[in-house]
């Protein structure tokens, strides 16, 4: 089945069964990204003034840092990544979205669990497991919304009047089963009463970041630009079959990555890894080759609009998994574990590749669902040429820092403190990229606050019209 | 796949057996680990933890210090060296004569040009490391050729790397050394020091203490921010508290008041002494120097 352009009008029932889910879990996400960034950014300036804010212990460096990656995680990529889930399965399926409250009642259940996870961590109550330190009560709450929309999902996916599987419901399906999965697992080993002793701890922390931040963003963001990229390049996606391929290995492969070959583990753990990661280069592969095939020729010009972030977003997936796979193999892990260059790759996974695809996603998707167009379409075109260099500017110097630090650390002749300062002045100019990312954000966010509101305000135009309204003649007699 | 029972079989299958690999096996391997036997002693490995430090690991958590620092000692290698001790009653040049004429041993034939240039500016200070090698049966043959000349030497195990190198271990960072600690975090990125030996380098809590207040005020060059809301300001009442912070110049506070460590950075500086990563293990082996 290929999709097409316009394939319904803006006003069907499809399109009105994900109005509100959409501007839920979307506008959400806008808020998030808005205050993860700005996190991120009070971050970054500690580089510069070691003292800046450090007498306000919620803003302490090691609790700043969490609560902006897990605001942009959980709070940005998830959701955003279910609304344009939920608005591709109606499409792809034919049929509006089953039990459209429930989504909305999850996702406001989803942004509550953020909410209470990033006060938590600011507050000093974080876990102190890498990507989930949200404490219990934030992890059953997320965890409870996402299994909501996912029986939202699932049954907008079984009662599908076309039968035929498309590539991105392999994609997204896979990524619906595999986050309460490794959610659930990592949680209750690691939040338990009992959790398991001593390095155990660590290794299941690894497969769930790996599985999450690796591995589900892949899932939901390839899906998505998969869905996407043809439609909007008006011609069907290139070698299906490669899809097939691309997928198996993505899943099988890449779920095994994530043991860093320094760690203090039975050796045979990362190099299971490091072969996994060395295999996760053919679906890396694959997928550059149809993207590349989908796009190349098709016509469509590169403004700035959904086409460019989504055409950005894929080539940032696959520099940032070519540099993931490049950090298990042991000969670089020896020179550049531990420094910034886990910090660069992780950043250009979540901005560079996943953010793209969802800003992309969501200027396509929303006015289509709304039937109403963008309040501010010049601001897409702005969002995009800032957000470009924007990322540039904060990971480029992040991995100059990286090599700048690997190649000095081997030397024990030059101080610790020394060659850290070296890397310092690269840290310095990311923070530049930072604030172009974060004014980005707030185009992005102003453009779907603009459009929640008129659409809240029609709503409640049209109720006060109704209630209004004069009697029928047949009721007003007695 | 054609339907979408098929789909859910290849998602369960893919992440059902990474997550027996990597979730269950660790877990039937490493969870039942018992405290590690440390090499020739009868004490075991990690030693439990005081109440107050046990406290600090949670304040360590609170603050999320590991995003800025690691545990994790990396080692490159191992080195077996020999280290003289004692020269008995020679002396040193007549010492390095004896060495010379060892020189022409067809075992030590490899190592001359080493041992020569590691001898010429030697002005007899010991002890002295002579040799370093990778085969310990040359290091066994020389020390048993020159203790039979009356001096003393041994044959030292050492872990090498620059981590070592930078005093930041004795030996790699081994799955032993967590077994007491929930959560466990090691940290992946060194924007300061690793701390796995912390309480070896800087034993005295005094430093750790005006560390986390003013990092300056020990590390002139730091990036650390400081933890001064760890800390109470307050006017001296006649005799000064024992805890008092001595910190000097432009750190020190105003004069008649004095600033006092609070219950968490006592835990914390506590803690920061109980690093110490310094027993040799059978997976870690190291020779440790005697006091």
């Amino acid at each position: 089945m290929k999709p097409t352009r316009n394939m319904t009008e803006a006003t069907s029932p499809m399109d009105a069964s994900l109005c509100a889910p959409l501007l839920a879990l979307l506008g959400g996400a806008a808020v998030w990204l808005v205050v993860g960034l700005a996190l991120g950014l009070i971050a970054g300036i500690k580089f510069h003034a070691p003292e800046f804010l450090s007498a306000c212990p919620l803003l302490t460096y090691g609790r700043v840092v969490p609560a902006a990656n897990d605001a942009v995680l959980y709070g940005f990529c998830i959701p955003a990544a279910l609304g344009v889930m939920l608005w591709i399965f109606a499409r792809l399926g034919r049929m509006p979205l089953a039990l459209p409250l429930v989504p909305v009642v999850a996702a406001n259940l989803w942004h509550l669990g953020v909410l209470l996870g990033i006060v938590e961590i600011l507050l000093g109550n974080s876990t102190g497991h890498t990507w989930l330190e949200f404490p219990r009560a934030a992890a059953v709450l997320l965890f409870t919304a996402f299994m909501l929309m996912a029986i939202s999902a699932a049954a907008t996916f079984g009662w599908r009047r076309e039968r035929s599987l498309y590539p991105s419901h392999w994609f997204l399906f896979a990524a619906l089963l595999w986050f309460p999965w490794i959610y659930s697992t990592a949680n209750l080993f690691l939040l338990s009463n009992t959790p398991p002793r001593g390095v155990v701890q660590p290794v299941i922390g690894w497969w769930f970041a790996n599985n999450l931040v690796f591995i589900w963003l892949a899932l939901a963001g390839i899906g998505t630009a998969f869905y996407l990229l043809p439609k909007l390049a008006g011609r069907p996606l290139a070698g299906s079959g490669h899809a097939r391929f691309a997928f198996l290995t993505l899943i099988f492969f890449g779920t095994w990555c994530g043991i860093p070959a320094g760690a203090p583990v039975p050796a045979w753990l990362p190099a299971a890894s490091a072969v996994a990661a060395l295999l996760i280069l053919v679906p890396l592969v694959a997928i550059a080759g149809m993207v590349i095939k989908t796009v190349r020729g098709a016509g469509v010009s590169c403004l700035g609009g959904p086409f460019c972030f989504i055409k950005f977003g894929v080539a940032g997936f696959v520099l940032s998994g070519v540099l993931y796979s490049a950090s298990f193999c042991p000969q670089f892990s020896r020179v550049l574990e531990f420094t910034w260059f886990g910090v660069a790759q992780t950043q250009l996974q979540l901005l560079g590749f996943f953010a793209m695809v969802m800003f992309g996603a969501a200027y396509e998707i929303l006015p289509r669902a709304m039937g109403v167009a963008l309040p501010f379409p010049k601001l897409v075109r702005l969002h995009f040429w800032i957000f470009v260099p924007g990322i540039a500017l904060f990971v480029v110097p992040l991995f100059i820092a990286a090599v700048e630090q690997g190649r000095q650390w081997p030397d024990a002749g030059v101080a610790f403190a020394d060659a850290n300062h070296a890397a310092l002045k690269y840290l310095r100019i990311s923070t530049a990229g930072q604030l172009l990312i974060f004014l980005g954000a707030l185009l992005f966010a102003s453009n779907l606050f603009v459009m929640a509101i008129r659409w809240k305000l029609a709503r409640l135009k049209s109720l006060m019209a109704a209630i209004k309204a004069p009697l029928p003649d047949a009721e007003a007699k007695p | 796949m054609k339907n979408g029972f098929a789909l859910f079989l290849a998602t369960v299958v893919a992440l059902g057996t990474s997550w027996c690999g990597l979730v269950l096996v660790p877990m039937l391997q490493l969870g039942g680990e018992k405290l590690a036997p440390i090499l020739n002693s009868t004490a075991t490995w990690p030693q439990p933890r005081t109440g107050e430090a046990t406290l600090g690991l949670q304040v360590y958590r609170a603050n999320g210090c590991a995003a800025c620092h690691t545990m994790q000692v990396r080692q490159d290698g191992i080195a077996v060296e020999v280290l003289l001790t004692s020269l008995g009653s020679a002396g040193s040049e007549d010492f390095k004569e004896f060495v010379q004429s060892l020189f022409f041993l067809p075992e030590l034939e490899k190592i001359t040009n080493a041992l020569a240039a590691n001898l010429q500016d030697w002005n007899g200070a010991l002890p002295k490391v002579l040799l370093t090698t990778d085969r310990k049966t040359v290091a066994d043959e020389m020390v048993q050729r020159i203790n039979a000349a009356g001096v003393k030497s041994e044959v030292r195990i050492v872990a090498t790397g620059a981590d070592m190198a930078r005093g930041w271990g004795v030996r790699r960072s081994v799955a032993a050394d967590f077994l007491y600690d929930n959560p466990v975090q090691l940290g992946s990125l060194r924007a300061g020091p690793d701390l796995a030996n912390i309480g070896v380098r800087e034993p005295d809590l005094n430093w750790q203490l005006s560390h986390l207040y003013a990092p300056k005020s020990v590390m002139p060059n730091s990036m650390m921010p400081s933890f001064r809301y760890l800390f109470t300001i307050r006017k001296m009442a006649g005799v000064p508290s024992p805890d008092a912070l001595k910190l000097k110049g432009e750190f020190a506070p105003a004069a008649e008041s004095e600033i006092v460590p609070a219950a968490e950075a006592k835990e914390l500086a506590a803690y920061l002494s109980s690093l110490r990563a310094n027993a040799p293990l059978y997976e870690a082996p190291f020779t440790p120097t005697q006091p």
